[in-house]
């Protein structure tokens, strides 16, 4: 606690910042938020080239992948030199340990963006009814997700995203209506059987994702807090579980 | 500016005793560099191609501003302290050496504090005040290199931390050469760290000298390794 009696800036002042360690945690933060928009841009762009049908597209979405790893990776590095070097305690060591994990997930997100970008490569030349305004509604909904958590995460905002997991039903709910038509299209000429369970893949990719925001919220919540949980929210029974 | 600091085969010795054992080493700074254990001076020291060994001891401390433990501050005023090095180097001119002693207390973090009587003797200053005033005094001859010797050893928290921020802000502009036993301090402050460590007979040798995120994260020793994870020293 701060004297009572004194104003906090001024105590602030007194005690001096430690100038450079908050600039090399603010440093990282901004990276991690770099790491995100080109996830988000990923998604985007796998879900583009499966609509357009453009394998050359899908490709660079290969390319941009060992670009999200390697940036993932430059970040972890930093870290570990800042928690190794600075003694990070008390929320700073929360914030840190928190962007080890935030940035992995990050990492697997941009692993399903490449995932839905190999099915727009094979998917290319053929002749399917890709159900595309479901896939790109989960895709903009997952984006949406991933964009508020991330906000959330660097603004510390725990309210914010305790609310967020919520968003996952309707994600969830789509994911469903692909599922069937999909399902729909194989039993219509058994030929589509191998492509539509592509379509499966694509919108299984994009559950995940969003599940995997729910991840970063509670890192959120725990650097707020210090408390280590899940927020679950309450699935309904016939809803599809693939893992 | 870069600094080029090359020690060859440099053996120091107290009477018999050896202190320090073939070190050699290499490095251009223009950045904090950083000593764990403590080091002495025989052998081959070249500062900018000059071998320091042979300079005169004006000259020396003209290049190398030095920063003690305890603070040591001369018992005159705080205006006398600063001004006695540039003085000593032969600036005469009063408004010269007002305007040294305003940059140097500003340049240490002090001015803020002292402006108001600078006829003040250094001694009457707090034990971060005065230590922060030997730092003026050493930027007072404008030095190429500050060597400070455990100079938050004796401070208490908050006074070591304002000098670990001087010393951010100092290393913009000089070469800063630390020794310090305090591993965290090493860690945070500097910018390339060495270990030394010493033989039974007591002669300090250089065991691993790298960039200190790399001494703190992944040293090539197993002897650093030990010592900076505590599990040995």
């Amino acid at each position: 606690m701060y004297p009572e009696d004194l104003d906090k800036k001024v105590y602030r002042k007194v005690i001096m910042s430690r100038k450079l360690f908050s600039q090399k945690i603010q440093n990282i933060k901004d990276e991690v938020l770099l790491l995100g928009s080109m996830v988000e841009e990923a998604v985007h762009k796998s879900v583009n080239a499966l609509k357009m049908r453009d394998a050359k597209l899908a490709k660079q979405i290969y390319q941009n992948d060992i670009e999200l790893n390697d940036k993932r990776y430059s970040i972890e590095n930093a870290i570990l030199i800042v928690i190794a070097t600075q003694q990070p305690m008390a929320r700073d060591l929360r914030e840190l340990a928190s962007m080890l994990d935030v940035i992995s997930e990050l990492e697997r997100m941009g692993d399903y963006a490449k995932g839905i970008a190999k099915v727009a490569v094979k998917l290319e030349n053929v002749d399917l009814k890709i159900p595309m305004k479901e896939i790109e509604a989960m895709a903009e909904l997952s984006i949406g997700m991933l964009h508020e958590a991330l906000t959330a995460f660097i603004n510390e905002d725990a309210k914010t995203a305790a609310q967020i997991p919520y968003e996952d039903d309707a994600v969830d709910r789509i994911y469903e209506d692909i599922y069937h038509k999909a399902v729909e299209l194989m039993m219509s000429d058994p030929v589509n059987v191998d492509n539509s369970n592509l379509i499966i893949w694509v919108g299984h990719n994009l559950e995940r994702l969003a599940d995997r925001v729910t991840n970063i919220c509670e890192r959120t919540v725990f650097i707020a807090t210090g408390e280590l949980m899940e927020l679950e929210v309450d699935e309904e029974d016939d809803q599809l579980d693939l893992e | 500016m870069k600094i080029q600091i090359s020690v060859k085969n440099f053996n120091f010795f107290y009477g018999k005793f050896q202190a320090l054992r073939d070190i050699t080493f290499i490095r251009s700074f223009n950045r904090m560099n950083d000593l764990i254990a403590s080091v002495s001076t025989e052998g081959e020291i070249i500062l900018d191609g000059e071998n320091i060994l042979e300079l005169d001891p004006v000259t020396l401390r003209k290049k190398i501003g030095m920063v003690f433990q305890r603070p040591n501050p001369f018992p005159k005023s705080i205006y006398e302290n600063v001004a006695y090095g540039p003085r000593a180097h032969g600036i005469k001119n009063k408004n010269q050496l007002d305007e040294i002693v305003e940059k140097s207390l500003r340049d240490s973090f002090l001015w803020d504090e002292v402006n108001k009587d600078l006829n003040k003797s250094g001694l009457s200053l707090s034990g971060g005040q005065q230590q922060r005033l030997c730092i003026a005094r050493a930027l007072a001859v404008e030095p190429e290199i500050i060597l400070m010797d455990e100079p938050a050893s004796a401070l208490d928290p908050i006074a070591t931390l304002k000098i670990e921020e001087l010393m951010q802000e100092l290393k913009q502009k000089y070469t800063i050469v630390i020794v310090t036993h305090n591993m965290q301090q090493a860690a945070r402050a500097s910018d390339y760290t060495a270990f030394f460590n010493m033989l039974p007979d007591r002669a300090g040798y250089l065991v691993e000298h790298d960039y200190t995120q790399t001494i703190f994260t992944n040293p090539k020793e197993k002897l650093t390794e030990d010592y900076v994870s505590g599990r040995f020293g």
